[in-house]
């Protein structure tokens, strides 16, 4: 599948904003498909975003995030070419990752 | 004639008062869209598509690269916004649903009830393929004009078609579509109803559509809509890629011709 | 046992945190975060139970600036936004999202390290109308902002 994770890295003043949207069902655990059967839970636990080295947010996420979740951080210390990684892990063991650089 | 002239003015008070209602009834949803952003999981979907389009598949391994969407084997772009239209291989009038299941059979070698034994996701479904593919396909049309075919006879009679279908009352609650959009400043609930027999209407609703729909996660077509429109007003179902679908869509289409296509949208 | 144990720091449980921090340390960077998610303070279900596993009712800021729109189109993504006012309340490290009306009102924890502002863009969903929290952290205290989102139906429920 193409790219889970878009995300844009952009300097603002003293800071470097990134905007990320991850592609993830994240289902709760109580909806139920057109058969009836329980859609089983399904969502990202904790993803971080990194800049080089360093974690410049770690978020703990339950199912209540909507679906292809979106976040949004500041961060300062970043330069223009600088890469920035978002990382995921959901409760059922996948990983994604995306990455993008700093305009 | 002083307590009628005191009605008067009362009567246009009240009206303008229920008109600001309205209007600002219109803007209700600004700050929580203004807040959205662009960030539009639809992105996800028409990369999909993409995907899916170049991918052989089927019995005789084949993309769907071939697949003439009425501009010529294998041009997309632009392609969606002169939907739909008359194919002569066909000798009928096709949407972008019906013309990819053509495709489908006819490039690929899938099976006709293969290809349409599940048109639309079901709930809990991630996306279809053709969901997909009309995502993609219809971002390859996003600023260009709506300008469905109107040229070929068949073209107008899918037009006439879809306009007596529009105001054709039946089902058990003896609804049209008319019933909803055919008067301005309505709405069912929260929900604007636009009027789709101005062009306004039209071009708001055709341009917007397919859409990444938030209550349910994924992107909808338009067909889709159509179809799920009739299953509110308790009709039949209405098939993908059928005639009355794409006359439907023809009539939308015709009264929108002009504005910008900005699909996919996001809706509710 | 209760509120006589918050921390869980009978002996037993002392050795497990212990335990539970040296094989945190020892972990790739990915696996150190998950050992430390905070689960039980997803797991509460009232908003009384939630403050509790926060550690107390925080005291409301304004300091810290919340937005959530006041109307939302459609309850299953509704977009919030958290920003600290760092001159009015400095030293936030931790951020939480918590939808009081929703069957585990915490939706989402923010650990700000520093270096990054206490900011975080998301988007939650809001079972029904109520109030959504804001609620920060700062040297051991508890603050927080409200906010209200009315959730609305539209068309015809389908």
């Amino acid at each position: 599948m193409a790219s889970r994770i878009r995300i844009r890295a952009q300097l603002k003043g003293d800071y470097c904003e990134v905007k990320a949207l991850m592609r993830h069902p994240m289902e709760t655990g109580m909806r139920k498909d057109q058969t009836g059967a329980s859609i089983p839970a399904n969502f990202i636990e904790d993803v971080q975003v990194v800049h080089g080295d360093t974690v410049v947010m770690q978020a703990y996420w339950g199912a209540a995030v909507s679906a292809n979740p979106f976040l949004g951080v500041r961060f300062k210390g970043g330069t223009q070419g600088d890469v920035v990684k978002v990382i995921w892990r959901d409760n059922q063991g996948a990983t994604g990752t995306g990455e993008t650089t700093i305009r | 004639m002083n307590n009628r002239f005191i009605k008067i003015i009362f009567a246009i008070v009240i009206g303008l008062w229920s008109a600001t209602l309205l209007s600002q009834g219109e803007g209700i949803f600004d700050e929580y869209r203004d807040m959205l952003g662009d960030d539009n999981p639809a992105i996800f979907v028409i990369f999909d598509g993409e995907e899916i389009w170049y991918a052989p598949a089927g019995p005789k391994s084949a993309s769907l690269e071939q697949c003439d969407l009425g501009l010529g084997p294998g041009v997309v772009e632009g392609a969606y916004a002169q939907l739909p239209r008359y194919f002569a291989d066909v000798d009928r009038v096709q949407d972008i649903e019906a013309r990819l299941e053509h495709c489908m059979i006819q490039l690929q070698g899938l099976a006709p009830d293969e290809v349409s034994a599940k048109p639309y996701s079901l709930r809990g479904d991630l996306g279809t393929q053709l969901e997909a593919l009309v995502a993609w396909i219809a971002d390859q049309s996003s600023g260009l004009a709506i300008a469905p075919g109107q040229a070929h006879a068949q073209e107008k009679s899918a037009y006439a078609l879809g306009e007596t279908l529009f105001y054709y009352r039946a089902g058990t609650h003896d609804f049209s579509c008319a019933t909803c959009h055919e008067q301005a400043g309505r709405r069912i609930r929260l929900q604007a109803l636009p009027n789709l027999t101005t062009h306004e209407g039209a071009a708001a609703a055709y341009s917007t559509w397919p859409a990444y729909r938030i209550s349910q996660g994924i992107v909808r077509t338009m067909g889709w809509r159509m179809r799920d429109c009739m299953r509110q007003q308790r009709m039949p179902e209405l098939t993908m890629g059928s005639e009355a679908s794409v006359a439907l869509q023809t009539y939308l289409a015709v009264n929108g011709a002009g504005a910008s296509m900005t699909a996919p949208g996001l809706k509710r | 046992m209760g509120n006589l144990d918050p921390l869980g720091l009978t002996r037993r449980g002392l050795i497990r945190v212990s335990g539970a921090l040296l094989v945190a340390a020892a972990l790739p960077q990915k696996l150190w975060s998950a050992a430390l998610r905070p689960e039980s303070v997803f797991q509460t279900t009232t908003l009384d139970a939630t403050f509790e596993a926060l550690g107390g009712v925080p005291t409301i800021s304004e300091g810290i600036i919340f937005s959530a729109p006041d109307i939302a189109e459609n309850g299953a993504v509704v977009p919030i936004r958290i920003e600290v006012d760092a001159s009015v309340l400095p030293g936030v490290s931790k951020l939480y999202v918590i939808v009081e009306k929703n069957p585990n009102p915490v939706a989402a924890v923010f650990q700000v390290p520093p270096n990054t502002q206490p900011y975080a863009e998301t988007r939650v969903k809001v079972a029904q109308t109520g109030n959504l929290y804001a609620v920060a952290e700062a040297e051991g205290e508890l603050y927080m902002m409200q906010r209200e989102t009315k959730v609305t139906l539209g068309g015809c429920g389908g």
